[in-house]
């Protein structure tokens, strides 16, 4: 039988404590999508989306109102778009179809205008990564991600290469916007096939059909539960985190599950992150503040995140039959009330931010950086933080944004859950020279496993 | 299946007849019943039965609606989350 404190303490964490689910994602496998020209391909591409994806948002919206949760976000991620534009062509048509389709059904976000270039670019893939910048700035909903790199096959630095120009261009297609196509662009290393959250889903070739992968959140829920502890020990804490994200991550089994059975799909996968929104009170650099940092960026920092990455692992992994995706705790700067208030103390940089991300998901994830940043610059940031991936065996990101006409003090702001990011100082002291050499970052010896 | 109302906010008069009326005009039948009022903060939680195809989107609006006119929090919630939650 329910306590009533326990029925209380559920209705106190929606209501006060911005618990939901962040999102809903639908993931489609489009490769049965592939026609003999380009324009039956797009076609297929739209009916498909259409067909398998019509019912999602007021699915998903009759679950949420039957067990009082709010969905966030409904999307849809498909295969990588280079593959299944790889022999038909006519990439910018498939990206038109997709954002067309996501309109029609109403999504918020379609994801997997996307690229595996870990260890070699095909003469395809060359020409779908001419197409990325007018691409993602000429649609509105579609998102891509590029993998340039992974533990097993090291990093393919003429693709970080290209990436550096490519966010550049992008920045500049979309100036109008403070760069903001920027923001529907990640560059990988060890990308995963079942990710929900955006700009970084797409359907994995080894995924199935039509896939249920759902994402869970919940900084508020984790922050005032470790609040009623002030002063105790940080096993404590971990202890109590994991007690939390069991809570909220048993809500993204049955939200997922109780989805997919209603659309007909299969369940894939609860995503464990914690992933922040600007509003207050659903913040993780609060989280690591109140567990005793003064201000995130400060020394100290990348211990307690360390913390509660582990802790929301550990306790999230008993809760669902399924887990993957990206799993951790998100660090996005302008999407994160503290992480923005931490850069405009001088608190948090770009060198700390790369420390954290090496025990954290996911990466150096809506930064600003000045508009006049090189592309090599852009490219180097990449290198390093795939480096990090590579020999940590994690999946590390970049969503970089080079302001446009911006620098250091100045913000952009893009609005709802993008946020604001203050612009942030990179050290370029000239990498062209690296850039330039080209080749693959050969794989790291413990990846030599069989 | 089973539905779990919860009532929260500052206490008045008729609350408890509000919520019930409407529950009843839409022939939902309440199985449990708690209330307490702390500080002059109302809590109460009701078990109801439902029909497995009850509109919960239309339910939900509904009980909105009269709590914004009570100027309490109403929400209802298939009681599965709740089991999830606290229950291995």
């Amino acid at each position: 039988m329910l306590q009533k404190s326990e029925i209380y303490e559920t209705v106190r964490m929606i209501e006060e404590q911005n618990l939901d689910v962040r999102t809903v994602t639908l993931a489609l496998s489009l490769f049965d999508c592939i026609g003999s020209d380009k324009k039956k391909t797009a076609q297929n591409v739209y009916e498909k989306i259409c067909q398998k994806a019509g019912r999602l948002v007021e699915t998903a919206e009759a679950v949420a109102a039957t067990y009082g949760i709010p969905i966030v976000n409904k999307r849809v991620s498909v295969s990588p778009v280079s593959l299944i534009g790889a022999a038909s062509g006519g990439y910018l048509e498939l990206a038109a179809a997709m954002d067309r389709a996501a309109k029609a059904v109403g999504i918020d976000f379609i994801g997997g205008y996307s690229a595996l270039l870990q260890k070699g670019v095909t003469a395809y893939e060359a020409a779908f990564l001419d197409t990325l910048p007018e691409a993602l700035s000429k649609t509105d909903k579609v998102c891509g991600s590029v993998n340039v790199a992974s533990s097993k096959t090291g990093i393919n630095m003429d693709a970080v290469a290209r990436m550096g120009v490519i966010v550049k261009e992008l920045a500049r297609l979309t100036a109008g916007a403070d760069g903001f196509g920027c923001a529907k662009l990640v560059i990988f290393c060890n990308a995963v096939e079942d990710n929900p959250f955006m700009a970084g889903a797409f359907t994995g070739p080894g995924e199935g059909d039509a896939v249920v992968n759902v994402g869970v959140s919940g900084p508020g829920v984790v922050l005032e539960a470790i609040k009623k502890h002030r002063g105790a020990g940080l096993d404590v804490i971990a202890e109590v985190i994991k007690k939390t994200a069991f809570k909220i991550t048993r809500v993204g089994q049955l939200i997922a599950a109780e989805t997919a059975g209603r659309l007909g799909a299969s369940f894939g996968i609860v995503d464990l992150s914690l992933a922040p929104t600007p509003k207050v009170g659903d913040s993780v650099a609060h989280i690591l503040e109140e567990m005793g940092v003064g201000t995130v960026g400060g020394v100290g920092t990348t211990a307690c995140l360390a913390i509660l990455n582990d802790a929301v692992k550990k306790g999230g992994v008993m809760a669902s039959s399924s887990v993957g995706g990206l799993s951790g705790a998100f660090i996005p700067v302008s999407e994160d009330a503290g992480m923005i208030d931490a850069v405009r103390a001088g608190a948090l940089s770009l060198d700390k931010l790369e420390a954290m991300t090496s025990v954290c998901s996911v990466g150096l994830d809506m930064i600003a950086v000045p508009g006049d940043t090189s592309a090599a610059a852009l490219s180097a940031l990449i290198a390093d933080e795939c480096a990090i991936g590579m020999i940590n065996n994690k999946t590390t990101a970049v969503r970089v944004i080079p302001a446009p006409g911006k620098g250091v003090g100045d913000s952009v702001t893009f609005g709802g859950l993008f946020g604001t990011a203050p612009v942030m100082a990179i050290k370029d002291f000239g990498a062209q020279a690296l850039i330039d050499r080209g080749g693959r970052i050969p794989a790291p010896i413990h990846s030599l496993k069989n | 299946m089973k539905g779990i109302v919860t009532v929260i906010g500052k206490d008045k008069v008729g609350i408890i007849a509000k919520v019930t009326g409407l529950l009843s005009g839409m022939n939902l039948n309440v199985e449990d019943i708690t209330q307490t009022v702390m500080q002059e903060f109302f809590m109460m939680m009701m078990l109801l039965s439902l029909p497995d195809d009850a509109d919960m989107k239309a339910i939900s609006e509904k009980l909105d609606e009269t709590g914004r006119a009570l100027g309490v929090h109403i929400r209802i919630q298939h009681e599965d989350i709740f089991n999830a939650m606290h229950r291995i």
